[in-house]
């Protein structure tokens, strides 16, 4: 743990012009800390702020100067009290001077830690860059910006600038702001610096890098280029999954009393006879099978460790190939970087000569690698040149893993030129859609990359870690919604669909698009859709079994379709050829309230929810079957938080629809004022907000 | 009341699975009908060695290598061959001209057996002699071996529910009208009888498909389109190969025979009140051996396995838990499975378009798993074909990508869709059209280990070292690699190792490693110039024997290794390890006292005490 312990300085600009993020900064960092509380407990964190009102630095005091600089809180081991100094940032009222608190920032470094425990040092820089830095006295602004950088290689501190680009209203702010982008990039000459610039508070949250995985090679040796050639290379992973974290499973059943309990679970596998269950087999008796057609072949671990394929340790080139050979979509894993071996000016070179002719010549390299002596499998895969834009940072390759023979699935489609007219767009729906594709634009010229995958960050982490925190503090709470932010990666931008309505609505009428009710499977997808889709498709054959059993009948209805699903769900209910229809009447219903709601945009299909709403929630009394009803209706309450059903809810109040009472239908135990309770409990909810 | 958001049961490691394999469950029975009528047996076209070869030889070989791939990978799969217009019969019904093929020890329609491959593979010996070949259709004879052969076919398929087994029958035929010899009201009727078997067979959910082994000249219309109940839209799909060369026949065979396997359907929501079905299908997964299964070593019995949770405070047996935690400031804080399946449900299960971008955002490190291909589906949002070739068009002329989210509740995702227009080769189409669907890292899944590396001493190559670099990148040219050309050796081996094992062979059978680079070429002249070039452009004319000198200065850690080899040969001299190891003495000794010997000899030195002295007495030979 203490050799990846980092000591990590937020410097924060605060000034009036950041006002409007800061609410933005200041969850960030909370969610940074947050984290470094669960995968980084011993890593130190301090806070600087500029632009505020008021001064506090040790520099002040012991050279003066660096005004409007505050220290906010000592570099210390992370806690929970800095989570409560990150709630409120105080707002500045004056333009502040980044460079002054930079130099602050290393100051807290340098004091603190000396030249300890280098390269573990960064400082976090977040700023608009709007405001020019005052003139030193002596010197350039350069030769300044020179001398702190040179301050920073010696102690091992490395600086992260994010640079919030909101939208600049005159131009002499952008030379401004040129001016600074220009100046932090000068740190890059020497010390190990990076800026990135983001647009808004979607990106601002994937651009602070909040965990710390220090890299671990894959591979180090030669890349043979043929028997004579070899280039010294370290392989790293560039893209590796961050899972959602492993949650342990908790036991109930220690004593309320027992204060040391681990409440962990174990688990046990036991191997039985099929015969005779009561025999537990030990595991010297067991051997593993494997299946080989029909046969399951018994084979001892030491059998097939003489057979297993063993090939050796290495990295060879098998060719060079046009990269029109190698197709996208054929990239099958996480991704990998070759560098060239630190401190190797000829493996630099050579590396930087082979991506560079690459590049010029449109060519990828394929590879057979076989990262580990002892791996019992080889990779085949394609190399692609990664030019470095920095002067100190050495060429580089990508290295993608293809698939084997044995992957591919060759199946045929039907080509699109052959498809009948009827498939086909005309000229009209064709410029409808090249209209969409160019108003959809998410890189825009002259504007910033918007959802860059560098910067956007994991909804679902973010969520959990939000709802960590608040169970943390209070155990009973429910899962928060997902930040506004999140929402942008998960929905696109409300504000560019009403900016481009007439364009979208001449899209909507060029395309035809109908559900077809007898295919269309209930509108469960999101109830019951999983990923192995079994359930669905036993549902889609059931359906087709019956129908089948039915044909010669005049058509029943069997299914609640979407474009007269009160009508359907009447001749359903009606339908007296066997009790299963009105339960599954009921059922199809609420999918089809469910699905209203949840593909409604801005309530758009309110509307309609609250007539099938009333049309099931008569057919459920006139059925008898009130806890069917109430307990949908008992579900979509819990589920308002996902689904935004809040206006639903309010809209339901007004329509005063509550739960089934006992008046109204004796098997139903909810009596009037638990009905109106329920509408009552959502009104102060939605109050809280 | 069903209203289980979905999979908030399982295990998150059971979502990795759903994605890379297959279901077990999508079962499928074929039948092969392949027609061994005269006209089979005439030349198709000249093999690589310019040995003329039969239609009947190519639909043979065609099944052979499907049978292959099935027993290796698709375990519940069943099959049956059965051919039609022959001389001998051997069907369930008794019917003239229908043979059915197996071996000894499988049903009819059963899984394909090592047994059943081998014999079948040897089938062009022995056929004309055992089972011969005739036409049947013919006014004499009065027989309709086509009808006869689709009703055998039909009772083979009558095991297995039509819920959960796909069933299919497979036709192999160079015949486009096998009722021209007959005539008048005769030809009339068995036209009509051949098809209502059909359609029935059709009706109890059994997919006809037709492979025309001469596409060429081959009027599907005659009478195979209303028997495979083809729409005219359709018919364009199966003029699309040629027959000229015997592989690329086969070839485009082979991809027929394989169904195509959906993963399933999803809506693309491309705006509010704009939405299309596409169908999913994973074209590319890494294919790993089979799922192993416990044995009893004494039975060779399968053995069932139990899985129970058991408390670590009160050693109680608990049901599966829906409680978990994670600690977070020294708490537990407790998440039920409900909630924990509600946080990751951030989106309906619908793929959202967000919008698009130029196709050079996408990098080459924007990757974490297989693509999966997506198809538009007509079935359940009519119109959406329409649109999606629309959408498509206009993605490939503006040269963008489509950035979306897919909601699934299991693995949410930032998605690329890559559009590809269709690539047809000689054996047919090599790429479909349609969109990949990528899945795009995010900014907590992107690492920089390239950062660590900025420093000033990272000189970039020079023009001359970079026009060397290209004489070299001319030199090494794959110039038609295709990307899957390589077989993986690691699961060639396996199944070859498990062949031998199961049959008891002593020898181990030699497989091919494809995959290492082509000695000879490499050692052609012009590339050894070439590399040797390059060599000297950048790394300078004496870099082996520099390389050499580096080697045999010592580094600090060689020197540092030698100073205590050393020591310990002066400590452990002082010894007499012989006799200390002969009074079992070696216990009272320090274990640094110990590792000194274990140093000097150049023995490990890991372990506790008594590994350790257990190594000295082995290598002293006691």
């Amino acid at each position: 743990m203490a050799r990846n312990k980092e000591d990590l300085v937020l410097v924060l600009d605060v000034g009036p012009t950041m006002h409007a993020i800061l609410p933005d900064i200041e969850k960030i960092c909370t969610m940074l800390v947050h984290k470094k509380l669960i995968y980084g407990k011993s890593d130190e964190v301090g806070i600087v702020l500029f632009g505020t009102e008021e001064t506090k630095n040790d520099l002040q005091i012991e050279v003066g100067g660096y005004l409007h600089v505050t220290v906010l809180q000592d570099i210390k081991v992370v806690a929970d009290a800095i989570v409560d100094t990150l709630r409120e940032l105080p707002r500045g009222t004056c333009n502040g001077d980044f460079l002054d608190a930079i130099v602050v920032g290393m100051d807290m470094l340098i004091k603190k830690f000396g030249s300890t425990n280098k390269g573990k040092h960064r400082i976090c820089l977040i700023t608009n860059a709007q405001h020019p830095i005052k003139e030193p006295d002596e010197g350039s602004k350069s030769d300044q910006v020179n001398t702190i950088g040179q301050m920073m290689k010696t102690y091992g501190v490395r600086l992260d600038c994010i640079i919030v680009s909101l939208k600049l209203a005159r131009s002499m702010q952008q030379k401004i702001v040129d001016e600074n982008v220009d100046l932090l990039d000068q740190f890059s000459r020497n010390t190990t610096s990076k800026i990135v610039c983001v647009d808004g508070p979607t990106s601002l949250l994937g651009a602070l890098r909040t965990r710390n995985i220090s890299p671990v090679t894959v591979y180090r040796g030669d890349l043979e280029l043929g028997s004579n050639m070899k280039i010294k290379v370290w392989v790293y992973k560039k893209t590796a999954e961050e899972k959602f974290p492993t949650l342990k499973k908790y036991s109930d059943k220690a004593p309320r009393s027992d204060k040391f309990a681990t409440h962990e679970l174990k688990i046990d596998y036991e191997y039985k006879n099929m015969e005779n269950l009561d025999k537990i087999v030990p595991p010297e008796q067991r051997i593993r099978g494997y299946h080989y057609g029909p046969e399951v072949v018994p084979i001892s671990s030491a059998e097939w460790e003489a057979v297993k394929f063993k090939p050796d340790k290495s990295v060879k080139l098998l060719g060079f190939t046009d990269s029109s050979n190698i197709m996208r979509h054929y990239y099958m894993k996480d991704v990998y970087i070759f560098l060239p071996e630190p401190g190797n000016i000829k493996a630099v070179l050579a590396v930087s000569s082979l991506a560079r002719a690459m590049e010029e010549m449109n060519k990828s390299a394929i590879l057979r690698c076989v990262w580990r002596q002892g791996q019992t499998n080889v990779v085949i895969g394609v190399l692609t040149p990664n030019i470095s834009s920095a002067d100190n940072m050495p060429d580089s390759f990508y290295f993608n893993v293809l698939p084997f023979a044995e992957d591919v699935r060759e199946f045929q489609f039907p080509s699109f030129n052959n498809l009948p007219a009827s498939r086909q767009p005309n000229e009209l729906q064709q410029e409808a859609s090249d209209n969409l594709v160019k108003m959809l634009d998410l890189s825009p010229p002259g504007q910033l990359e918007l959802l860059k995958p560098d910067l956007t960050p994991n909804p679902i982490l973010q969520r959990f870690y939000q709802a960590l925190d608040l169970k943390s503090k209070c155990p009973d709470a429910e899962i928060p919604r997902l930040d506004a932010n999140l929402l942008r990666i998960t929905a696109p931008d409300p504000g560019i669909l009403s900016e481009q309505k007439s364009q979208l609505d001449n899209l909507r009428r060029q395309f035809e698009l109908k559900d077809n009710p007898k295919k269309r499977k209930p509108r469960t997808l999101a109830l019951t859709e999983k990923p192995s889709g079994s359930n669905v498709e036993d549902a889609a054959a059931n359906i087709k079994a019956v129908e089948y059993q039915n044909s010669g009948a005049s058509v029943k209805v069997e299914q609640i379709g979407c474009s007269t699903p009160l009508k359907d769900f009447e001749q359903m209910m009606a339908r007296r050829d066997g009790s299963k229809w009105v339960e599954r009447a009921i059922k199809e219903m609420q999918d089809h309230i469910y699905g209203l709601l949840e593909n409604s945009y801005k309530g758009d299909n309110y509307q309609k929810a609250i007539e099938c709403l009333l049309a099931l929630r008569d057919g459920c009394i006139q059925e008898q079957e009130p806890k069917k009803f109430n307990d949908f209706l008992h579900y979509l309450y819990k589920n308002q938080n996902t689904l935004d059903l809040r206006d639903f809810f309010d809209l339901l109040s007004t329509k005063n629809i509550t739960l089934i009472t006992k008046a109204e239908a004796p098997d139903s135990d909810v009596n009037m004022e638990e009905a109106k309770a329920l509408l009552i409990k959502n009104e102060v909810v939605s109050q809280d907000y | 009341m069903d209203l289980d958001p979905d999979g908030i049961f399982r295990d998150d490691s059971d979502s990795d699975d759903d994605f890379f394999h297959e279901r077990e469950s999508s079962k499928e029975f074929s039948v092969y009908l392949v027609d061994a009528s005269p006209k089979m047996f005439s030349a198709a076209g000249t093999h690589e060695d310019d040995k003329p070869e039969s239609f009947f030889h190519a639909a043979v070989k065609c099944i052979l290598e499907s049978l292959q791939t099935q027993i290796i990978g698709r375990l519940s799969d069943e099959v049956a061959i059965c051919f039609f217009n022959t001389r001998e019969k051997k069907n369930l019904q008794d019917l003239n001209g229908v043979y059915v093929f197996t071996v000894a020890g499988r049903e009819l329609l059963d899984r394909p057996t090592d047994r059943l491959i081998k014999e079948f593979s040897n089938i062009n010996e022995f056929f004309m002699d055992s089972i011969g070949s005739r036409y049947w259709i013919e006014p004499a004879s009065r027989e309709n071996s086509l009808y006869n052969a689709l009703w055998a076919a039909q009772a083979l398929l009558r095991k297995g529910s039509a819920k959960n087994v796909a069933k299919r029958i497979l036709i192999f035929t160079n015949d486009d009208d096998p009722f021209r010899n007959i005539s008048g009201a005769a030809k009339a009727d068995m036209i009509r009888t051949t098809l209502q078997r059909a359609k029935d067979a059709q009706e109890l959910g059994i997919s006809i498909d037709l492979l025309p082994l001469s596409s060429k000249e081959f009027n599907v219309s005659a009478v195979y389109a209303e028997l495979l109940g083809l729409q005219r839209e359709d018919l364009p799909m199966f003029l699309t190969c040629s027959d000229e060369k015997m592989e690329d026949m086969c070839n485009q065979l082979r991809k027929r025979m394989f169904s195509k396997r959906k993963v399933k359907t999803l809506m693309l929501v491309i705006t509010s009140g704009v939405s299309i079905a596409v169908n999913s299908y994973a074209l590319i997964r890494p294919s790993a051996p089979g799922a192993i299964v416990w044995l009893d070593s004494v039975t060779n019995r399968p053995l069932k396995t139990e899985r129970s949770f058991i408390c670590a405070d009160t050693g109680a047996l608990v049901e599966r838990p829906r409680i978990h935690f994670h600690e977070f400031r020294g708490d537990m804080v407790r998440f039920t499975v409900e909630e924990l399946a509600e946080i990751k449900k951030v989106s309906d299960g619908h793929l959202h378009l967000l919008g698009f971008k130029p196709l050079d955002c996408l990098k080459d490190y924007h990757n974490l798993r297989p693509s999966t291909f997506l198809y538009p589906a007509d079935e359940e949002i009519a119109g959406s074909t329409c649109a999606f070739v629309a959408l498509h068009r206009s993605m490939l002329r503006l040269h963008r990508f489509a950035v979306a989210f897919q909601g699934s509740s299991s693995h949410p995702r930032l998605v690329a869709l890559v559009a590809r227009d269709e690539v047809i080769g000689s054996s047919g189409q090599l790429e479909p059209p349609g969109m990949h669907l990528i899945y795009l890292p995010y900014s907590d899944d992107v690492r920089y280990p390239e950062e660590l590396r900025i420093d000033a001493g990272n000189p970039h190559a020079t023009d001359e070292q970079i026009r060397k670099a290209s004489s070299l990148l001319k030199r090494i040219d794959l110039k038609d690699f295709s990307v899957f050309q390589f077989s993986n050796p690691s699961l060639q081996r396996h199944y070859a190792a498990l062949q031998a094992l199961a049959l008891d062979r002593d020898e181990m059978p030699v497989v091919k490693d494809e995959t290492l680079p082509d000695e000879e070429g490499m050692a052609r002249p012009g590339v050894v110039r070439a590399i040797e070039e390059f060599k000297i452009a950048v790394y300078g004319e004496n870099h082996d024997e520099e390389e050499a000198a580096a080697r045999g200065s010592t580094t600090d850690a060689s020197k540092k290794r030698k100073a205590m080899y050393e020591v310990a040969l002066k400590e452990c001299a002082g010894y007499d390890w012989a006799d200390l190891a002969e009074n079992g003495k070696l216990k009272d000794l320090t274990v640094m006292e110990l590792k000194n010997y274990l140093t000097a000899h150049s023995l490990p030195v890991t372990g506790n005490k008594q590994v350790l002295i257990n190594r000295i007495l082995t290598h002293l030979g006691k």
